[in-house]
């Protein structure tokens, strides 16, 4: 979690003399949070955990009393072979490999512009890139869909006039036009971040850099890219977060294109599961938090260990 | 999603206006600035361009609409408005109002208690600070569409569900801004001030409500600006709880709407003025509060 220098060691340098006296406040100070945040965060953790331990069984036949009763792993095996749950996952993984380099290679490079003696209006540029994250993402997804259209939307049938007929919300391009909502909400946030970071590179090192006779290119290169690496690592694992639990796009695109199926990706496969059994819902749901904590964590050692080396 | 920007970027508003570094010794040919100006514009115009359909397509006629409208600007924009809000007992206004009640009461609780919280964590030493630290900062890695399910399970069983409080109190809940409140805090409070009150007698909370809360200031705007837009967008937890559509926020009763277009398509026309209407009021507050932010920074940086 280390952004610019600003890091958790430093908040905990801001050393409190910790006199006596001061008695039971910071108690007082933190159960206002930590009550809520056991209940509403920590509690669904475990709870999930707990019932994807378990599964329903009937006894005394098909409409007898159901009981909770402890299953081991036996859900997480029917997990694994689950068809749907897996080609959802793929299906993301696929998304993530191409959306996440095309979004965060174009917020890097409208950032290091941005960042550049090249650019203008650098004030208005940045809202303007900013400004779809304002758009919440069933928004950003009904405003597309309505582009995609192809009966409503004026960009198609402009298209058409001239020839070109795409099918934006065929079974092959369906899923790159959910990636383009995606990449079109979240480059101007990631280039934010990384704005950020540039922004915060000591000045000395632009003039020792200059005295070596680098030019524009160079500078990019050699120093602000390498400069910057850590924000761009952490805009990577974001988006790899972001990516597998890819929800509010698709199941809004099911409402208008036919195309996208109730389970097209692994949180709609929990949703669907959710209709008529929470235990495997519990599962599936810990299932796919395991898969991007370590899909995310694995990313941010894989990164800091080439760095190291 | 919405994690890690604000340190970062409230620090940069902060030093961009340092009068333009580093530009004065290279010059430019007037050809690479045309490229990267011309680029810069035709991503811009990427960015823009559907908020400029959703405008042109909110003042046009159902008809209209349907036979694939055009770029141009009509005329029908406040009849569309006028019926998005008649529509089926002005259910939307009830959205709207919803989507404030849980966006403006979620992010202004949590903004004080995660204030509170990590204030606590930066002034005091007490056993366990590091623990409960890294157990809340953990808790920022969580997605938040992993908690909806079992969210909505624990709710159900003290019958919680379909109502406000199965939005609102999972909103309250903001670990990342524990986490800031904590940077700034240790940043922004010096120790000699707290222990000073102290010496004149001033209780705990009383040092942190007169003193803190106020130095602390501009971070809380941010905290709250950024816990806003999370419950403003969320989808999956109000998706997941609430059946009454009265208690829809309007992101969820949009949903709604579009997922009905087959059977009604009368009302293609009011998703996408409904649509506008949304998010006219998220992109002012974007604006305003960036502005407010900045001076709030530099304000801060004068004491």
């Amino acid at each position: 979690m280390t952004v610019q220098g600003l890091s958790v060691e430093s908040a905990a340098t801001g050393r409190s003399s910790g006199k006596p006296r001061v008695g039971l406040a910071p108690v007082m100070f933190l159960l206002p949070f930590l009550i809520p945040f056991v209940l509403f965060y920590v509690l669904p953790i475990v709870y999930a955990l707990w019932r994807s331990l378990h599964k329903i069984t009937r006894t005394g036949g098909l409409f007898g009393a159901a009981h909770e009763q402890f299953a081991g792993l036996s859900q997480f095996r029917t997990v694994f072979h689950d068809a749907d749950f897996r080609s959802s996952v793929v299906r993301v993984l696929v998304f993530g490999a191409v959306q996440i380099p095309v979004m965060l290679v174009t917020a890097l490079v409208l950032a290091l512009l941005l960042d550049s003696t090249l650019a203008r209006f650098r004030r208005t540029f940045r809202i303007a890139f900013f400004l779809p994250y304002a758009i919440p993402g069933v928004i950003a997804a009904l405003i597309w869909g309505f582009i995609y259209s192809p009966n409503l939307s004026p960009i198609v049938s402009a298209l058409n006039k001239m020839g070109f007929h795409p099918q934006f919300l065929s079974s092959q391009l369906v899923l790159w036009s959910i990636a383009n909502v995606v990449t079109w909400t979240y480059t101007g946030y990631n280039m934010l971040i990384i704005y950020s970071a540039l922004q915060a590179i000591p000045q000395e090192i632009y003039e020792a850099a200059k005295l070596d006779g680098a030019g524009n290119w160079a500078t990019a290169t050699r120093i602000k890219i390498p400069n910057v690496l850590p924000a761009i690592v952490l805009t990577a694992v974001f988006s790899i977060i972001g990516t597998l639990q890819l929800f509010t796009e698709p199941i809004v695109f099911s409402k208008i294109a036919t195309t996208i199926t109730s389970t097209y990706t692994p949180n709609m496969v929990v949703l669907n599961a959710s209709q008529n059994n929470y235990d495997y819902a519990a599962a599936l749901s810990v299932t796919l938090a395991i898969a991007t904590f370590v899909l995310s964590f694995g990313f941010l050692k894989l990164t800091q260990r080439r760095a190291g080396s | 999603m919405t994690i890690a920007t604000t340190p970062s970027s409230a620090e940069a508003d902060h030093q961009r206006e340092s009068p333009h570094r580093r530009r004065s010794a290279v010059q430019d040919s007037p050809s690479s600035v045309a490229v990267a100006v011309a680029f810069l514009i035709l991503m811009a115009t990427y960015f823009l361009i559907p908020v400029y359909v959703l405008l042109t397509a909110a003042t046009k006629t159902q008809s209209r609409l349907s036979q694939g409208g055009g770029l141009s600007l009509s005329t029908h924009l406040l009849s569309n408005i006028e019926s998005l809000f008649t529509e089926d007992g002005h259910i939307f206004l009830y959205w709207v109002v919803n989507s404030v009640i849980y966006a403006v009461g979620g992010a202004a609780i949590g903004t004080l208690l995660a204030s509170m919280a990590g204030y606590a964590l930066a002034k005091y030493s007490f056993p366990g600070r590091e623990l409960i630290f890294n157990v809340v900062l953990g808790g920022v890695l969580v997605p938040a569409t992993a908690l909806a399910l079992p969210l909505f399970l624990l709710f159900a069983h003290v019958h919680l569900t379909n109502t406000y409080w199965s939005v609102l109190l999972p909103s309250i809940v903001s670990p990342f801004g524990v986490y800031l409140s904590r940077l700034f805090a240790s940043a922004a409070v010096p120790d000699e001030l707290i222990e000073a009150a102290r010496l004149d007698g001033a209780g705990e909370f009383r040092i942190f409500w007169q003193i803190a809360r106020h130095l602390m200031g501009p971070a809380l705007v941010t905290i709250f600006l950024f816990q806003f837009v999370v419950i403003w967008n969320n989808f999956f937890l109000p998706l997941i709880m609430l059946q009454n559509q009265k208690l829809f926020p309007v992101t969820l009763g949009l949903y709604t709407w579009q997922s009905q277009v087959s059977r009604s398509p009368e009302l293609q026309v009011l998703v996408v003025v409904g649509s506008l209407i949304s998010v006219l009021p998220l992109m002012i507050m974007f604006l305003a509060l960036q502005r407010f932010w900045r001076s709030g920074l530099s304000a801060g940086a004068v004491k």
